[in-house]
């Protein structure tokens, strides 16, 4: 009988730490959905019960986001949870997050593609306060009259130059104002690197960690010419005229750089940035959000630095100015309760309008935000977008949400990274094949059904 | 004492009954339904037919993986037990030092696959860089023998250890007997120990079998399916077709794809199972 009640008791034991093991897992995945409820009793008087549960892209600005929630739930006492979800892995989260109860109230799109992905689940913001506050309707994504996404950061990009390195080689960015400059003074810092002690270009990484730069980034700038020139905004099939470009600006990159063209495959976005901070190289390609990563204790200050256009040698090089736009769209979960989503529209009006919203995404984050308040940012190449612009200049405008899907970029990443290590004819044309014809076959399994 | 446990068994069962059904019967369902649907989370799932099947078949890169599966399943279930079995054999002859032996060759089996796969792609990226040759990241010869020598270094260990259990089972006097018979070496390893070590070898051969249809961290590590895919194997290719892919057509085909791969491994290891059973010998 004793032995009977033991074997008993131990079920138990065994029965209960399994259900607990279960309970727990559930418990954390539907903390917001748990946090809601009792936030929604507190909330019953103030205001409508609401909660806002942001799914947050940036992994740079995830304390200043959670800084920011805490801001906001003091003043007004309307729950917010911010979740980062962590580099490369924001759809696979946004995926998995969406199927539970308590799902995401607000979270983001990178532009036309991805929005097909999820517009079952969005929110139409055109009779929206935060979407009056937008400075220009071009920063919404529309599909007719709905307004799907609103942009909540600008970002430019460009090549960042190490002045202090391109005056020891003898030049300034006044040289640079064209293609052949460009080609001129980087392969005559070429010519000296062994005198000069660092290279033109730091390594064009075809890692996963940096090929977005050059399979995305770069090859924007074809597909920007080639729109420009077409009159179009979109395409099922591109044509590839400006593929000489980029091979040009691409033969420029890899072979003027620190390291062995064929050594490219492996070099990480870290590996570039690194040489571009020990002065190894005097240009880098990339955006306005390295600014924090450049500047700072033992980096570089302002006066180093600046971000001149990247010329492929087409259109009006006197006038162009840095790529700028967009791939960061705020949506909101149209499947959230009514109230959830009244919040989180309350959330998102007072991020972009509040002083402390306002300041909070210029100052902390280094944002800049296409919202009628929007406070000026420090952020140094933010404001030279923003000279250069006022200077006349065209801003090349951010065509790679368009490209019809991931693969298509990793075919050309691919394609390029292949080129790089063995610079023949037939290489380049694996990568104009890659960018054509891969352009068309994916637009049709992106959009067939 | 019987009836007690007849009467009370249930109750012994509930606890496992329940974690199974939990984690393994419901989602199995719930993956297996999805299958047959366009969806984009699984909240909201649309019946679609076998439009998901179909589109596998015509799917050229669910087909070349499973061919680089096969081609290095092949190889490798070959070199991880030809080699783990030769260390046995070297590991059970009583010489000084075989416990130290035995733990070092165990220990890489002791590492994670991801952690593995990168070490593995710094040795070798760096080994091909000082030969001249195209990195991993294009060189799809590299990767496929990269996988192999990756994974026998990981698995042998394991796998000799089974294979000593094996041969120290195997009864002195047998050995005896063949000896007292003039049998030589050669022929007491091919008419003596191995069949008598054949369990081992039907758990060997399973076990390799099974991690190579579906090896995936060591894949994604190492290579990540490059050069152009050439280097993905099946588990990869359903993941990038999950979630490397923007729309909800291809949540379905992934899944499609999970179902066509687990019933492929259940049918392969199930024939493989029934083929090396045949040869065990009873004492």
């Amino acid at each position: 009988m004793k032995k009977k009640l033991l074997a008993l008791v131990l079920t138990g034991i065994l029965g209960v730490s399994l259900l607990s093991g279960c309970g727990s897992k559930e418990e954390s995945a539907s903390e917001p959905a748990a946090e809601k409820t009792e936030e929604g009793k507190e909330e019953a008087a103030s205001a409508e019960g609401g909660s806002v549960y942001y799914l947050n892209f940036k992994p740079e600005q995830d304390q200043q986001w959670q800084d920011l929630a805490k801001a906001y739930t003091e003043e007004t006492g309307v729950e917010v949870t911010v979740v980062t979800a962590a580099s490369g892995n924001y759809e696979t989260t946004l995926m998995s997050e969406m199927g539970k109860s308590g799902a995401p109230t607000l979270f983001q799109v990178n532009g036309p593609v991805g929005l097909a992905n999820w517009k079952d689940y969005c929110y139409d913001l055109s009779g929206s306060d935060v979407y009056g506050e937008l400075t220009s309707d071009g920063f919404a994504l529309k599909e007719g009259d709905a307004v799907y996404g609103i942009a909540y950061v600008i970002e430019s990009y460009g090549i960042i130059v190490n002045k202090t390195l391109l005056a020891e080689a003898g030049y300034s960015i006044d040289d640079i104002k064209s293609f052949d400059d460009l080609k001129k003074v980087a392969e005559d810092i070429t010519a000296r690197s062994s005198e000069l002690g660092f290279a033109a270009f730091s390594s064009a990484g075809m890692d996963g960690s940096s090929d977005w730069r050059f399979k995305t980034h770069l090859a924007n700038l074809p597909i920007y010419f080639e729109y420009q020139e077409d009159g179009i905004g979109a395409t099922d099939a591109i044509k590839g005229s400006y593929l000489d470009n980029y091979r040009n600006i691409w033969d420029l990159y890899i072979n003027n750089s620190t390291c062995d063209p064929a050594e490219l495959s492996a070099k990480t976005g870290d590996d570039s940035r690194n040489e571009f901070l020990a002065g190894e190289a005097v240009f880098f390609q990339n955006g306005s959000w390295e600014y924090g990563n450049l500047t700072g204790d033992g980096k570089f200050t302002d006066d180093d630095l600046a971000m001149i256009p990247i010329y492929i040698g087409a259109g009006d090089e006197a006038n162009q100015g840095l790529c700028t736009g967009t791939e960061n769209y705020w949506c909101v979960n149209g499947t959230a309760d009514e109230a959830d989503i009244q919040a989180t529209l309350d959330f998102m009006y007072w991020c972009v309008t509040s002083e402390e919203g306002t300041s909070a995404m210029a100052n902390d984050m280094g944002f800049v935000i296409p919202f009628k308040n929007a406070v000026e940012s420090p952020n140094l190449f933010v404001k030279q977008d923003a000279e250069m612009t006022a200077a006349g200049k065209n801003p090349v405008s951010w065509n790679f949400t368009t490209m019809p899907s991931e693969e298509w970029k990793n075919g050309v990443g691919s394609a390029l990274t292949a080129y790089a290590a063995d610079q023949t004819d037939a290489n380049w044309d694996a990568v104009v094949a890659a960018f054509v014809d891969g352009w068309a076959t994916e637009y049709q399994l992106a959009n067939g059904n | 004492m019987e009836k007690a446990l007849k009467k009370w068994s249930p109750l012994f069962v509930l606890p496992t009954l329940l974690a199974f059904l939990i984690g393994f019967i419901i989602p199995f369902a719930e993956g297996l339904y999805l299958s047959f649907c366009q969806f984009t989370t699984v909240g909201n799932a649309q019946f679609v037919g076998l439009a998901n099947y179909k589109k596998v078949f015509s799917d050229a890169s669910f087909l070349n993986s499973f061919k680089f599966t096969v081609v290095y399943a092949i190889a490798a279930i070959l070199l991880i037990n030809v080699i783990a079995f030769c260390l046995a054999l070297l590991l059970t002859r009583k010489l000084r030092g075989t416990n130290v032996f035995r733990t070092v060759f165990f220990m890489p089996n002791l590492i994670g696959g991801i952690v593995l796969g990168y070490i593995w792609q710094i040795l070798i990226n760096c080994l091909l860089s000082i030969a001249g040759q195209p990195l991993l990241a294009l060189n799809s010869k590299a990767g496929y023998w990269g996988l192999i020598v990756l994974m026998c270094w990981q698995q042998i260990g394991y796998m000799m250890i089974i294979y000593i259990a094996g041969l120290q089972n195997v009864s002195d006097d047998l050995l005896e007997a063949a000896q007292i018979d003039g049998a030589s070496a050669w022929t007491t390893l091919w008419k003596v120990k191995i069949p008598m070590v054949m369990p081992s070898i039907t758990i060997c051969v399973f076990l390799t079998l099974t991690n190579s249809f579906k090896l995936f961290d060591q894949n994604l590590a190492l290579t990540g399916g490059d050069p152009n895919h050439s280097t993905e194997m099946l588990a990869l290719n359903i993941f990038q077709t999950f979630y490397a892919r923007a729309g909800a057509q291809w949540k379905g085909l992934g899944q499609a794809k999970a179902v066509i791969f687990c019933l492929l491994v259940i049918v392969i290891s199930l024939a493989q199972l029934k083929a090396t059973r045949s040869k065990e010998v009873q004492q």
